[in-house]
């Protein structure tokens, strides 16, 4: 039998698509804001927090909801403990602004509404690249900065298992990740063909 | 075509003896151009003349001798000095003497083998040609004419569809379908990806080809990498039990047979590289190896026979050559 010269172009049968699934929410929901800087203390030991409330339908996060204060320093521990701990290139943070807690400015320095904006914009881009990042979110202290109400920096470091496996069957592996342009060019993870794993 | 050979008192030129009914084929030159070529297959004679020209008809042209020479080679960019040849025939033209006026030499290579097929690469290039040579004491005159010799094969007898289940744990699962392991330089691979689990955010999806071009052996193996295409199958945000077809030809790309470790010098293998994006620019990919072969050319079918095959594939289309009468509106509203 010789062929045809037109090529069978036909789409693949596939499975139609459960109502519930087309229509529901996502599966994905992940939502963290940063609002309402407060100044707190007198003086020199007057420092700054954040609210940072995060929503979310993630079965890897206990809380669905959860609200605590942050402050400056508590995003900085976050950002060295995963460039320790994980393999992820992490993104910056807004500047530590050194030059605005020299004496003698003519305005607020770190307490000026404009710069605690800005600061606020940048902590709140940081955290929601990171908190996206499915290696990220296997970090306890990722956890704990989010939904404790404290940062407890004695803390043993380690990874986050799920209470349940929500896909019954299949087997636990290891995340194989390669990023490009989140570590331009750089990347931390041994070079891997994948950037999935075959299950 | 290259030329050397200096204090020309003489054209040397080769020519084929079926240059007029001979196809050619398009190949790139090293330096990217494309240029024609005549085309030959494995097994094919390959015959014509070496004709020379005295620039001056009163000169006799002293020799040590004339040959032609059919070669087959493989060429490493990094080692430019060492050719290696896989095929050398030769044939003499004429004893060491004189040429007194202008003349031909018919020569003829019969069957030749051209067992792989020409390549232009990043790193290496294999090409065939034919080198006539008239000896002399201080230099030679040298003549050279490339050819293009494409491999041609058939059907596979088995040609299995790729089918995985791949994700990322409780993050992303999805089950991705190519319709064959094999395809051919003019197919079209048609397939779909399965999601079964999105807790990412996906921003859009993408396909690759990617062409590997390993060349040297042990610790000295160098991959090139050339993403040959960049193909969008989807964008925005899918979830769980959607299926994104994919329908990609071949034919628009610049793509070359599948070569596997030709004479152990090089090999160049191609990917299909399905890429999800997500909205921090995370990228996750799968990369697989599909096979590309060459398929010989066939004589088209009728074209009633082609357009019957095509009406097949969609519904409520009248196949050409039947008579359609007009009618009520009620009869031939139905077509779409």
């Amino acid at each position: 039998m010789s062929d045809t010269a037109v090529a069978d172009t036909r789409r693949l049968n596939s499975k139609p698509q459960d109502l519930t699934d087309a229509y529901g929410p996502p599966s994905n929901f992940l939502e963290i804001d940063i609002f309402n800087p407060q100044t707190v203390g007198v003086g020199r030991a007057r420092f700054t927090t954040y609210e940072v409330r995060m929503r979310t339908n993630l079965p890897i996060f206990k809380l669905k909801e959860s609200c605590v204060r942050r402050r400056y320093s508590d995003f900085e521990w976050l950002k060295n403990e995963l460039e320790r701990d994980s393999k992820i290139v992490v993104p910056p943070l807004p500047g530590k602004a050194l030059k605005r807690q020299l004496p003698f400015r003519g305005d607020e320095g770190i307490f000026e509404e404009s710069f605690i904006e800005e600061r606020r914009q940048g902590l709140e881009q940081f955290i929601n690249k990171i908190a996206g990042h499915p290696l990220a979110q296997n970090e306890r202290c990722l956890h704990m900065f989010l939904q404790e109400e404290a940062i407890d920096r004695n803390y043993v470091p380690g990874k986050k298992q799920l209470n349940f496996s929500l896909e019954a069957g299949r087997q636990r592996l290891t995340k194989i990740f390669e990023y490009s342009s989140y570590t331009q060019g750089k990347s931390k993870s041994s070079h891997s063909k994948d950037g999935l794993a075959t299950l | 075509m290259s030329f050397f050979g200096f204090g020309q008192s003489v054209d040397v030129d080769i020519l084929l003896n079926d240059a007029d009914s001979r196809r050619r084929a398009e190949h790139k030159t090293e330096d990217g151009k494309k240029d024609k070529y005549f085309l030959f297959y494995d097994g094919e004679t390959v015959s014509g003349k070496v004709s020379l020209a005295l620039k001056n008809p009163n000169k006799r042209l002293e020799h040590q001798g004339i040959k032609v020479e059919f070669i087959g080679q493989i060429e490493l960019y990094y080692d430019r000095g060492n050719h290696h040849e896989f095929v050398s025939l030769v044939k003499d033209l004429a004893r060491p003497g004189e040429v007194t006026q202008s003349q031909a030499f018919d020569f003829e290579f019969t069957h030749v083998e051209k067992p792989y097929e020409s390549y232009t690469g990043q790193n290496v290039k294999l090409r065939y040609f034919l080198r006539a040579t008239i000896s002399r004491r201080l230099n030679d005159v040298v003549k050279e004419m490339d050819i293009v010799v494409h491999t041609l094969s058939t059907y596979p007898e088995l040609n299995s569809s790729i089918k995985m289940e791949v994700g990322i744990e409780d993050c992303l699962h999805i089950e991705f379908e190519y319709n064959k392991s094999k395809y051919h330089l003019k197919d079209v691979i048609v397939g779909k990806i399965y999601f079964l689990l999105v807790r990412i955010k996906i921003k859009h999806m993408e396909i690759d080809i990617i062409k590997r071009e390993t060349t040297g052996t042990g610790p000295n193996v160098y991959h090139e990498n050339d993403t040959i295409a960049k193909y969008e199958i989807m964008d925005g945000a899918p979830v769980r039990g959607e299926s994104i077809p994919i329908r990609l030809f071949l034919a628009g790309y610049e793509l070359t047979p599948t070569m596997r470790d030709i004479n152990k010098k090089f090999s160049v293998r191609y990917y299909l590289n399905l890429v999800l994006i997500d909205d921090e620019e995370r990228r996750y990919f799968k990369q697989q190896e599909v096979v590309l072969w060459r398929k010989g050319d066939i004589v088209r079918k009728s074209m009633s026979h082609q357009a019957a095959i095509a009406s097949q594939r969609f519904e409520g289309t009248t196949p050409l050559g039947e008579a359609r009468t007009p009618g009520p509106l009620s009869d031939s509203g139905n077509r779409q």
